[in-house]
């Protein structure tokens, strides 16, 4: 077992928590983990990302290499987009469909769906919504961590 | 053992407190904050009061480590690359003054400038000061190093550097933790001269250092944490230092390299490894994270030996951090195929948050100098320097914490009106008060902008060490108390700041304004 996951969003919107959750989850399980996030600038509203990777053996780099994501969880459309690099042929891309608007050069909404519909594994699902409805949308982030796990863990994980 | 979950940071910390840490300094500096921010919340350093208090600055904290080392116990000293250069005559010194109770200067560098401004590489400082060097290649080394670093350090009466990167510092993985060690008892150097440099005894001491390098690579050909792997293919030899090391080795499944790597995570050079290699190999490929160090020693001015591959040759690219990318490239494999970024994704830059302080700031100070036109604000490190980017547009410089105030000053001695300064509380702590001295002292025609938010925000939000004390400081350097004028950068303040901002930029003469209203994520951090 090796999945790489690349996780996006904007500063201040939870990715660093998925983060956390699947790690811990990793490391109970006895699996080897290595997961890179950005530190550093205080201020809200930049891109952020996180690399992890979760292996029955153990893992030497810290970074996945580009071309080598199992899966890129996103939290925000666009910065989901940001790291397709990374995404291998087979590759999973699963994000929220509610923009973080705080550029004011950021693309028309309906351009951005499409470049994620033209993806061939993809899922994308309004978790800001499904977050108020279950009591606030600062949850928003375990809704899309919530998704990953029944949309797509027995699709990505085959015995 | 349940295995830790631990940043390569928070690693270097619970190694060090396992080691029998007495105390830790250190100033904050993206990758390095974590080290002291986790012994600052670990129980069992509350638990033993391990000292654990920022400093107000690189330099400061350098010289308490040594002055906790001078008497007997174990401290370590943590900052960024660049607060290396802020505490180098102390680190320089240390080298001769050497250690009692064991000492780690800790420093993180910034390959790539994720949030710095420049990327030079520390391990040319141990080289420099001829310290022993370590330089952890993942998380469970960087838990075990501090001990061994301890152990070497008390056995050679000399600090060691322990040098990491961004990728490390702040990237988790399981650690499984040691016995702990007990503290040191208090006790006195042997040798009542050891931290005394007058220049004979100082000449000595370098002596001393000098004939102990022999012994310190005897030391890195022994370690532990170099090694020296066979390989069938001797056409090419591979030297990977410390993170570097993770990246050539992503690059061959099942770990069958076929040619013969020597990994380095202990300076100086391992000589022994390195002459084998040289001598079996037709071609070296040197990986190293930061700068080409090692490239360059066992090149030579000349170059007239074995090819030698890396970053001085384009095999790799001379700036930057590593990636697996990279070095693959350089081992001559095939490229793995990836897509392109889409072209509708727009660049979303870091921006001063919604509501902060210095947004309100940059707007009255704007509004006063609109007469004068563009050009005249010198400014410094820290949330702040944002206010470059538009809207604001509102300084000219960043250089290194503090040249705000020495650069205006200089820039009014040659007749440069307005000469305007911004500068963070933090920063002003930092380095800010020696050249307000100096401004003082000529009264220099300056006007000197101290923005407090009460934090050290940039880095995240620790305590700033002139916090309550800022009017006192200036008014005791010798500002006029009638030119240290207090504003509150709000909206609805907005006319009769920029009205006392003018005020102070007609007076001829050293004014101070502070601008203050807190951070508004400080709040929820201190909650
Ligand atoms: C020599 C050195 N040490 C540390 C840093 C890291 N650093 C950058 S800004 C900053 C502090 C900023 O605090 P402050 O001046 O209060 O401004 P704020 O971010 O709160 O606006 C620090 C510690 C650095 N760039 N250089
Ligand atoms: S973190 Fe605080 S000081 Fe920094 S930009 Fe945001 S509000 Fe301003």
């Amino acid at each position: 077992m090796k999945k790489d996951i690349i996780l996006a969003g904007v500063g201040g919107q939870g990715i660093l928590t998925i983060a956390t959750i699947i790690g811990y989850a990793a490391i109970e399980s006895g699996l080897y983990l290595k997961q890179a996030e950005v530190h550093g600038m205080s201020q809200r509203g930049g891109d952020v990302q996180s690399h992890l990777r979760i292996s029955a053996k153990e893992i030497y780099s810290d970074l996945i290499p580009q071309g080598a994501a199992d899966l890129i969880i996103s939290v925000e459309p666009m910065e989901a987009l940001r790291y397709l690099p990374y995404l291998s042929e087979n590759g999973w891309l699963i994000t929220n469909t509610q923009p973080y608007l705080n550029i004011p050069d950021y693309p028309e909404y309906e351009k951005l769906m499409n470049e994620i519909k033209s993806l061939p594994h993809n899922i994308a699902l309004d978790a800001d919504k499904i977050a108020k409805e279950l009591g606030s949308s600062r949850f928003m982030n375990m809704v899309v961590l919530g998704a990953v796990k029944i949309l797509l863990c027995d699709k990505m994980i085959k015995p | 053992m349940k295995k830790l979950l631990l940043l390569g940071d928070e690693a270097i910390a619970q190694g060090a407190l396992d080691a029998g840490l007495s105390g830790a300094y250190g100033y904050p500096g993206t990758p390095s904050t974590e080290i002291i921010e986790y012994i600052q919340r670990n129980p069992e350093a509350i638990e033993r009061n391990v000292h654990r208090t920022w400093s107000a600055n690189e330099k400061t904290a350098t010289e308490e480590a040594l002055g906790m080392s001078y008497a007997g116990k174990r401290a370590i000293v943590t900052m960024k690359h660049v607060g290396l250069n802020v505490a180098a005559d102390p680190y320089m010194n240390s080298a001769l003054t050497g250690a009692n109770g064991g000492i780690i200067v800790a420093v993180a560098d910034d390959p790539s400038m994720h949030s710095s401004q420049n990327e030079q590489d520390s391990r040319f400082y141990g080289k420099f000061s001829l310290m022993p060097v370590v330089e952890p290649s993942n998380q469970q080394e960087a838990y075990e190093m501090p001990k061994y670093a301890f152990e070497l350090s008390e056995k050679y009466h000399l600090p060691v550097l322990l040098r990491i990167t961004t990728r490390l510092a702040h990237s988790r993985a399981g650690v499984i933790r040691e016995e702990v060690l007990k503290e040191n008892e208090l006790h006195m150097p042997k040798d009542p001269n050891q931290f005394m440099l007058l220049p004979a005894i100082a000449r000595k001491r370098y002596k001393h250092l000098l004939s102990i390098q022999d012994d310190l690579v005897r030391e890195s050909e022994n370690s532990p944490f170099n090694s020296y792997t066979e390989g069938k293919d001797k056409s090419l030899g591979i030297i990977a230092c410390g993170l570097a090391y993770n990246y050539l080795m992503e690059n061959y499944k099942d770990d069958k390299c076929p040619f013969p790597i020597l990994k380095i995570s202990q300076y100086p050079l391992p000589r022994k490894y390195i002459e084998k290699m040289i001598s079996e190999c037709d071609e070296i490929l040197v990986l190293e994270e930061g700068m080409p160090l090692v490239e360059e020693m066992i090149r030579g001015y000349l170059n007239n030996g074995s090819k030698i591959r890396g970053r001085l040759d384009g095999s790799l690219p001379r700036d930057g951090e590593l990636n697996p990318a990279l070095v693959r490239k350089a081992l001559g494999m095939s490229e793995l195929e990836s897509k392109e970024i889409p072209e509708v994704v727009a660049g979303r830059p870091p921006a001063l948050c919604v509501g902060c302080p210095h947004a309100d700031t940059y707007k009255e100070l704007n509004k006063a100098l609109e007469e004068y036109g563009k050009g005249f604000v010198f400014s410094d490190i820290g949330c702040y320097t944002l206010g470059f980017l538009p809207p604001y547009n509102a300084i000219n410089t960043c250089v290194d914490m503090g040249a705000s105030i020495s650069m205006a000053v200089g820039a009014a001695d040659a007749g440069l009106f307005p000469s305007v300064a911004v500068i963070g509380d933090s920063t002003f702590g930092h380095s800010g008060m020696t050249p307000l001295l100096d401004a003082v002292k000529t009264q220099a025609n300056v006007v000197i902008m101290i923005l407090d938010n009460d934090t050290t925000a940039m880095t995240g939000m620790q305590d700033s060490q002139v916090q309550g004390r800022i009017e006192d400081i200036c008014y005791g350097i010798g500002v006029a108390k009638e030119h240290i004028r207090v504003i509150n950068p709000l909206p609805a303040h907005f006319d009769e700041n920029v009205k006392i901002i003018k005020e102070e930029i007609k007076y001829n003469g050293v004014s101070v304004i502070i601008p203050r209203r807190p951070c508004i994520h400080l709040f929820k951090k201190r909650h």
